[in-house]
């Protein structure tokens, strides 16, 4: 936590500069995503069906629903970690491939690995072209964007788990994807933390424009950070089996937004409904 | 003993503070054994010198067999033998454990003929070696090193097998596949078990070594133990059997050194 001032400072220099101009060695070229009639079955069991839409670039998409609805699933699908999907998948303007080189991911747990150190993980996620100049270059910037410059030698272990994560970010970022797919990259974080992190989320995609497909379950962190929100979940007019398209609804007012703001609280009320819980 | 030596600022963990503390602390049993022995040999005198010499009769019949050249002979041969038969055991058990552990089709054509031969206790192979390789230096290294083999084999196999999957899965999601996946996350990941593998190996080559010279030999440490037995020289087996001991542990000390380091960087 002995970085957090470095977050802050950080965090309001960002703020006060917008629109912040995109830097050169972290902006994506930011792709569409559009899903057609995606669905996937494990062992004839059906968890997803009849999932269309099309996500636009830059655009950045929270995917809710209760859990084991399929959340997960179809981010995999998009960073071509699964091949089991039935229907489309397009990124930009192809289908989607094995391990597709223009998505990242962070995953739910940072995925670091033990015997390196932070640089070295960040330098994990460096495209293969690049030279060895540049891939350093995009590296110190990177650690600079999510305030690690200086646990940059340390390993996993040294740091805490929202700083592994804000690494897992930057190994992400450091492929400049055309899509970031978050895996509730969040969800193992304090709640402090947490706020922390979707603040430096919205700083880097201010930064990146990178198009961003990001799993939760947390209502309040879909509506501080998407412009849309896919809430998936079984639809009450039909019996069949697996998670569909239950919404998809855009968020009022731009972005960074006020946590308390009222005019998202009839939301709110609307996707607790959908994912079945009682918001009073 | 500590209080002079630590200084206030390593107050907590003075016994770490203190050069060497930690040799000191492991030394303590050892000589407390010497001093019963000395005590039960010598001032008691419970224990005729056919069954039990004193210490300085050991280190006697040392410094005898050292002087005529004798003790170099048997040592050196020993630890030759031990370091071929690991060395060979040691690396056919990294390959044929990295092949198993990586190729799904070669760990369900190989594993179950592996684990069969696993499960025959090794030194029944002994006859077979005599008579196939006989028992000179090949024989003796060849059984060392199937000593060797498994335990490095079974813990680069189970190792790679149980590499945590959220790495590799993440690797691969980075663009990394084939040698590159495997030089940087799966053989990282297994460098801590497989040096317990090899540590463990080291000692199993040190019972195959007993093993082959006490069934055929002219030299060596076994050769040393079957000849005092025959010759009643209770000093000079005692000898042998401190020898081994102290050979044992040096070996494991030094692959323990080398294991660190691994660790510092892999772990």
């Amino acid at each position: 936590m002995t970085s957090a001032p470095a977050l802050d400072q950080r965090h309001s220099a960002a703020a006060s500069t917008q629109p912040v101009v995109p830097s050169e060695t972290v902006a994506s070229e930011s792709l569409s995503v559009s899903f057609n009639d995606v669905g996937r079955a494990f062992d004839g069991r059906t968890v997803l069906r009849n999932v269309s839409l099309t996500v636009t670039p830059g655009e950045v998409l929270a995917i809710l629903g209760s859990s084991g609805c399929g959340k997960s699933t179809l981010l995999r699908a998009v960073g071509g970690l699964d091949e089991g999907f039935t229907g489309d998948i397009v990124i930009g303007d192809s289908a989607v491939t094995r391990y597709d080189e223009r998505t990242a991911v962070g995953f739910q747990e940072p995925r670091l690995l033990p015997w390196r150190s932070i640089r070295r993980n960040v330098e994990l996620g460096l495209p293969r072209n690049l030279s060895k100049a540049e891939g350093q270059a995009r590296v110190v910037e990177l650690l600079e964007l999510v305030g690690l410059s200086d646990r940059a030698a340390l390993r996993p272990r040294e740091i805490s788990g929202g700083m592994a994560q804000r690494a897992s970010l930057a190994r992400a970022l450091a492929r400049q994807p055309g899509v970031l797919l978050l895996d509730e990259p969040f969800g193992a974080l304090d709640a402090l933390t947490r706020l922390k992190m979707q603040d430096l989320l919205l700083d880097i995609h201010a930064q990146t424009g990178t198009t961003v497909l990001l799993v939760t379950h947390d209502v309040n962190e879909a509506l501080q950070l998407a412009d849309r929100i896919l809430l998936l979940g079984g639809r009450r007019s039909d019996t069949a089996e697996g998670a569909t398209v239950k919404s998809l609804v855009p968020v009022p007012g731009k972005r960074p937004r006020d946590r308390a703001a009222t005019d998202l609280a009839q939301l709110r009320s609307e996707l607790y409904a959908g994912l079945g819980v009682d918001s009073r | 003993m500590t209080t002079t030596l630590a200084t206030p600022a390593a107050a907590p963990g003075r016994a770490k503070s203190v050069p060497g503390g930690r040799i000191l602390l492991g030394a303590a049993v050892p000589l407390l054994i010497l001093g019963l022995w000395w005590l039960v040999t010598g001032p008691l005198d419970l224990f005729t010198p056919t069954q039990l010499p004193a210490p300085q009769r050991v280190l006697d019949a040392g410094v005898g067999l050292l002087e005529d050249g004798a003790l170099f002979a048997h040592v050196g041969i020993s630890v030759q033998r031990v370091l071929f038969g690991f060395f060979f055991g040691a690396v056919a058990g990294l390959l044929l454990g990295s092949l198993l552990g990586l190729s799904r089709l070669a760990d369900g054509l190989l594993h179950p003929t592996v684990g069969a031969f696993r499960a025959v206790p090794s030194l029944a192979w002994v006859p077979l070696i005599l008579l196939w390789v006989g028992i000179g230096e090949d024989g003796k290294v060849l059984l060392i090193a199937i000593g060797a083999f498994f335990p490095v084999f079974t813990s680069v196999h189970s190792a790679l097998r149980h590499v945590d999957p959220h790495l590799v899965e993440a690797g691969r999601a980075f663009g990394y596949h084939g040698t590159r996946l495997l030089t940087t996350v799966q053989l990282p990941a297994v460098v801590p078990p497989v040096f317990s593998g090899l540590r463990l190996a080291l000692a199993q080559s040190w019972l195959f070594l007993v093993a082959a010279e006490l069934l055929a030999s002219s030299e060596g440490l076994g050769f040393l133990l079957i000849e005092s037995q025959n010759n009643g020289r209770v000093d000079r087996l005692l000898l042998a059997i401190v020898l081994l001991a102290i050979l044992g542990k040096t070996t494991d000390a030094l692959l323990g050194i080398i294991e660190r380091k691994a660790l510092k960087t892999w772990a």
